[in-house]
């Protein structure tokens, strides 16, 4: 299967600061791909980078469109839903009006898929009228996921979906993950702390240290690495 | 009893307008941070054209919806001209430039019109209701302003693009994750805030004549209703309006001079600073450093 993001020798900058040295990175079609490294290594970056909230070099190929020198409005518009660090919730605006912000970009009534989302996480729907800021940390999360996936997105890319949250929330949560991402055919670029959760879910991995690429390869051959092993699983 | 009624009606008709100044200032305070300091001088500008209009014989109401497209489309190039050039400037710098909007409309509708006091029609005529304790003119005003709210409300509460508006007020960078043109957004804010101002300088006008200074005055009142409702709420920039406009009438009735019911405002702006900086609906603005 071709990829439906690839970035080639991407270098990304925070003003004159390199932050990214040249990273090769692929999601394929329908694939769930994991970044993973130590806080700082440039994941967050490299997600950000593919949203045009950075400046990049080298090509970044979407779709077999280049995102670079696009807005983040027009790379949303064109199937990149991103839930961002900390979840970038509306928080003054009530679940529904989340939910509709994400349908936006969508020229059709976005009821519909609305409703999908009320199916997938019935928690939103019993809080629909309330202030997204009144929920709880995994519940905001889940109103993150499924707020981008009102987008209909071709690619779904997710910064650290577990941060701050119980184990029990984040097992949950990778598991309506992994079903929307089969019943939705909708890719996944994924940056996750919880290595051994992630690699059991995805199928191709990348480690990042200070802005390189230091091992790639199917996750299950990362998740053998011993080195990988002893330094992020743990064990 | 019969004095403080008359007096509480038409507080309020001016608190009306107030009202509708005080929330074009809170819009774009809460889009970007700012706050705007052209708004009454803009606002004036505006009825200057709605003056041209029904000197050239169009109908009133004509000439009001003419006068609000123009100064929605005008509001929206001076966003795109002179607003977003200091969009990411220091705050101050921001300010400055509103403040140099203020001196050059006030300079340029002085040069283009001349300082004379002006005659402006009332849409309403000024006949006494319920026993003469309001005027069908102040009824009037305040139920255009009323009307103007109601359909404020309902553009932001239930359209995409009202939603999309409070979003990119919000969060502008989890606005564009969504695919919603913040810039975009903003130049619209500042369309609507213009025409907002505009509705208030077209009903303030046949009250207090019209010339370059007519709006100096209900500024700084629309400041402090916008300052003692909150800075941050549009329902409180609305109820704030209204307090200062009654507060402002029965103070100039009973207790001053007329000629000195400005302070009036003055005296507000420090009670609600000293004792509640956040007025009655704000938030607290708390940065992370």
């Amino acid at each position: 299967m071709a990829p439906i993001l690839h970035l080639h020798a991407v270098k990304a900058f925070y003003g004159a600061f390199e932050a990214l040295h040249g990273i090769d990175v692929a999601v394929e079609d329908g694939g769930m791909t994991v970044l993973l490294g130590a806080n700082g290594a440039g994941k967050t970056t490299t997600l950000r980078a593919v949203c045009g909230m950075v400046r990049s070099e080298g090509a970044i190929v979407f779709a077999g469109e280049a995102l670079q020198r696009r807005s983040t409005e027009e790379i949303a518009a064109m199937g990149v839903a991103h839930v961002p660090e900390g979840r970038g919730t509306f928080v003054g605006l009530t679940v529904e009006e989340n939910l509709r912000l994400g349908g936006y970009t969508r020229a059709s009534k976005p009821h519909d898929a609305m409703a999908r989302m009320y199916g997938y996480f019935p928690i939103l729907a019993d809080r629909r009228r309330q202030q997204a800021g009144a929920l709880s940390g995994g519940e905001q999360q889940m109103l993150a996921i499924a707020r981008a996936l009102m987008m209909a997105p071709r690619l779904l890319v997710l910064d650290e979906p577990s941060f701050g949250l119980a184990p029990r929330v984040v097992e949950a949560i990778f598991a309506i993950i992994d079903r929307i991402r089969r019943e939705q055919r909708v890719s996944v670029l994924l940056v996750e702390q919880n290595a051994s959760l992630a690699l059991e879910l995805a199928d191709h991995a990348y480690l990042i240290e200070t802005g390189y690429v230091v091992a790639s390869g199917s996750a299950k051959a990362l998740a053998d690495d011993p080195q990988i092993r002893r330094s992020y699983l743990g064990y | 009893m019969h004095l403080f009624l008359q007096q509480v009606f038409s507080g309020l008709a001016s608190g009306a307008i107030y009202a509708s100044l005080a929330l074009a200032l809170v819009m774009i305070y809460r889009a970007t941070d700012l706050v705007n300091f052209a708004q009454g001088e803009m606002a004036m500008f505006s009825t200057y054209i709605a003056w041209m209009l029904v000197n050239a014989a169009v109908p009133f109401w004509a000439a009001f919806a003419l006068t609000l497209i123009v100064s929605f489309i005008g509001g929206m190039v001076i966003e795109r001209v002179v607003v977003r050039p200091v969009e990411n400037a220091p705050v101050l710098a921001a300010v400055v430039v509103t403040i140099g909007l203020l001196l050059i409309f006030n300079a340029l509708a002085g040069w283009l019109f001349t300082y004379t006091l002006q005659e402006f029609p009332s849409p309403f005529p000024d006949r006494p209701l319920f026993g003469a304790l309001m005027t069908t003119r102040d009824l009037g005003v305040i139920a255009v302003t009323l009307i103007m709210l109601a359909l404020l409300f309902a553009f932001f509460r239930f359209t995409a693009t009202g939603l999309a508006m409070r979003a990119a007020a919000q969060n502008p960078a989890s606005a564009r994750l969504c695919g919603i043109r913040v810039g975009r957004m903003l130049a619209i804010g500042w369309g609507l805030a213009a025409a907002i101002g505009a509705t208030a300088g077209i009903m303030v006008a046949p009250i207090l004549f019209l010339d370059p200074e007519m709006m100096s005055g209900v500024l700084l009142y629309a400041f402090t209703g916008a300052l003692l409702g909150g800075i941050t709420s549009p329902v409180g920039a609305v109820i704030g309006g209204l307090i200062v406009g009654v507060t402002e009438n029965l103070v100039g009735t009973y207790l001053i001079a007329s000629q000195l019911k400005l302070t009036v405002a003055l005296i507000l702006i420090v009670i609600v600073l000293a004792f509640r900086p956040n007025g009655l609906f704000g938030t607290a603005i708390v940065r992370r450093v």
